[in-house]
């Protein structure tokens, strides 16, 4: 809905939102999508419905990836016109009244939210698409078990049986999130594939409890053994660098991000745009443009090194940066603060095997906790006191940093705030 | 039968929350350490438990929970095991489900009857440091750990606690843990000996019979240890 057209109240709150947001920026107080969206909400507890009507929305969530391909997303849709993103990863309903209010009148919306809202979101929004994921161990000693998530998503699809789905086969949590939608009606699910490295979450099956069996030759492919839940042939599929369509043509996407898990993201972006009506040709070019997010990728040259900035927040997470990160010298930070977790047992879910023979360095509150981690992993190291220290103690040339979200929040604070 | 220690890992499909892999990889790393060969061996729940020298068993759900103990129930293995004095170390659920009954999903369940204990739920949710000087005649240094569990476990009088708590809750605020023989249980949870690599040396010296073990370079756990006690207002 164009903001002519909002009742009076969501008027007035959508402009209180606006300029609570502002303010926030000009005082340096972060980007103000969280306190905007909440004085907006205040004033009228339906903003974000009413923001979203009349709206073509897209929601993209999971335990991992939902930021980036959220911003391939936006910028494959950007095609047809300007598009609301809550590019700030302020993933929650106010981060989404915030997006849809500062946007103003354009008709395209693509909103990362947090796994745990996607019920509400869904029913504020009623968007066109949703893309799923992921879903695996993210701070379990707050959030919720990876099958009750599950479960989650799956009672809410129930209620919306009009809204489009763009699922990961490679993942019996989201197939099973999905699979009800699906067998409700022809074409309401597209599956896509691009490979899952992380499997710690999916031995057992969330329909019935019996063992999840791959196959050895085929490394994506799995089944319950009761056979009540079975991965589906995926019609999106990716390469090393090219996203697969559902005609079979072969979209080569010269991403600046790297991994094949950004391929996967691209192919999920791809999928989704697909359904606004975006022909992959014309969409691929467009991630291409796409240089960092949030800080996440980006690159800082300093004092002779390459810094390039690698988030990771959760098990699965750190296998993708391993992927990502090249072999060179490798610095790895650790905090446990409350966006953290407290917990860091997760640490010896990660194998940081592939990190033997590179330069490893280790910082953070809790490099103690990765100091054992590491010594038992048989990886060398040195602990690090600070940013700068580690930067003195590599050679010029590249330096790949890999950091838990506050550790990577306070060296992208050393770094000046990269964009 | 293998000369190899053998370090079973009890249903890592249905109990691994946390890194609970980190207690099966830190028991091989250190027998390593001190030239004792070592398997280690990862028994899925539909599968015999077999034989082993050491039995971990992680934390879970309450649902994974629930049907792990029905099935080592069924086993028997772990009975028979505890017979031949074979090391059991287990943590949080894994720890519940060795007593005689725990609550899961709000109702009882049949434990294993391997340690004298039941556990029932607590007023509130125990989520952070746990610390407590360790039984004198464990002989061991205090344990530290993390805790994140809603039950609280009352000991029966053929076990002893494991410690008396100085900083969080365990047990029941008072005691945590509890031992008997070559059994362990604890609430200290995931890779609870990367932070008690004493209480890691202790279950080998049970396992192989040896009285003391060549000194380990633990500078790295021993900073862990202060910093973490630290962190609980005990150094
Ligand atoms: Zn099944």
């Amino acid at each position: 809905m164009t903001e002519n057209k909002l009742p009076l109240r969501a008027s007035l709150a959508a402009s209180v939102s606006r300029t609570a947001a502002a303010l926030s920026r000009a005082t340096g107080r972060g980007d103000g999508s969280v306190i905007g969206g909440r004085l907006g909400m205040m004033i009228d507890p339906d903003l974000l419905a009413h923001l979203a009507a009349g709206r073509r929305i897209a929601l993209v969530s999971g335990t991992n990836g939902k930021t980036t391909t959220t911003r391939f997303t936006a910028a494959a849709v950007g095609v047809l016109g300007d598009v609301a993103t809550n590019s700030f990863g302020a993933n929650m309903p106010t981060g989404h009244t915030s997006a849809l209010a500062r946007a103003g009148a354009t008709p395209y919306a693509v909103l990362e939210v947090d796994e745990h809202y996607l019920a509400q979101v869904l029913k504020a929004t009623t968007p066109l698409v949703v893309a799923l994921l992921n879903l695996s161990r993210d701070q379990l000693d707050r959030a919720k078990e990876v099958a009750m998530m599950a479960q989650l998503w799956r009672d809410a699809l129930a209620d919306h049986p009009d809204v489009h789905v763009v699922a990961n086969a490679d993942d019996p949590m989201v197939v099973y999130a999905a699979a009800a939608h699906a067998a409700a009606g022809d074409g309401r699910v597209t599956w896509f594939s691009a490979g899952q490295r992380w499997r710690e979450d999916a031995h057992v099956c969330p329909a019935c409890g019996a063992h999840i069996e791959r196959d050895e030759a085929d490394a994506d492919s799995w089944r319950c053994a009761t056979g009540d839940l079975v991965r589906p042939a995926p019609q999106w599929t990716v390469d090393e660098s090219a996203v697969i369509d559902p005609e079979g043509v072969r979209h080569e996407v010269k991403l600046q991000l790297p991994g094949k898990v950004n391929v996967g993201n691209a192919a999920t972006a791809l999928a989704v745009a697909h359904r606004f009506g975006v022909s992959p040709a014309d969409a691929a070019p467009k991630l291409a443009e796409v240089a960092s997010v949030a800080g996440r990728y980006a690159q800082v040259d300093r004092d002779g090194r390459n810094i390039r900035l690698l988030l990771a927040k959760n098990p699965a997470s750190w296998l993708e940066a391993f992927d990502m990160a090249e072999e060179q010298p490798t610095l790895l930070s650790i905090n446990a603060r409350d966006p953290d977790g407290f917990d860091t047992s997760w640490l010896f879910d990660v194998d940081f095997a592939p990190l033997r023979g590179r330069q490893v360095l280790i910082t953070g509150d809790r490099a103690y906790d990765l100091a054992v981690r590491l010594q038992v992993n048989d990886v060398p190291f040195t602990h690090v006191k600070s940013f700068d220290e580690a930067v003195a103690a590599v050679p010029p040339g590249r330096l790949e940093v890999i950091a838990n979200y506050t550790a990577f929040q306070d060296i992208r604070a050393e770094l000046d705030r990269v964009v | 039968m293998s000369s190899a220690l053998q370090i079973v890992w009890v249903y890592p499909d249905l109990l691994s929350t946390y890194g609970d892999r980190g207690n099966m990889l830190i028991l091989a790393h250190r027998a390593k350490l001190r030239g004792i060969p070592a398997e280690t061996v990862e028994v899925r729940s539909d599968q015999a438990l077999p034989y082993g020298d050491i039995y971990l068993i992680g934390g879970g759900e309450d649902g994974p929970q629930a049907l792990a103990a029905q099935r080592l129930a069924a086993d028997r293995g772990l009975h028979r095991a505890v017979d031949r004095r074979a090391v059991v170390f287990a943590v949080c659920a894994g720890y519940q489900l060795l007593g005689n009954s725990f609550f899961a999903k709000g109702a009882k369940c049949d434990g294993l009857g391997l340690l004298d204990l039941h556990s029932d739920r607590g007023p509130t949710r125990a989520v952070g440091e746990l610390a407590g000087d360790i039984d004198p005649a464990l002989g061991l240094p205090m344990l530290t750990g993390f805790e994140n569990h809603g039950g609280r476990t009352h000991l029966g009088p053929e076990v002893k606690p494991l410690a008396k708590v100085r900083a969080g809750i365990g047990n029941d605020g008072a005691t945590e843990g509890a031992w008997s023989g070559t059994v362990i249980g604890t609430y200290s949870h995931g890779p609870a000996l990367s932070r008690n690599p004493a209480l890691a040396d202790l279950l080998l010296r049970w396992a192989t019979g040896e009285e003391a073990l060549a000194a380990a370079d633990d500078t790295w756990h021993t900073r862990l240890r202060s910093e973490r006690l630290g962190a609980a207002g005990l150094v």
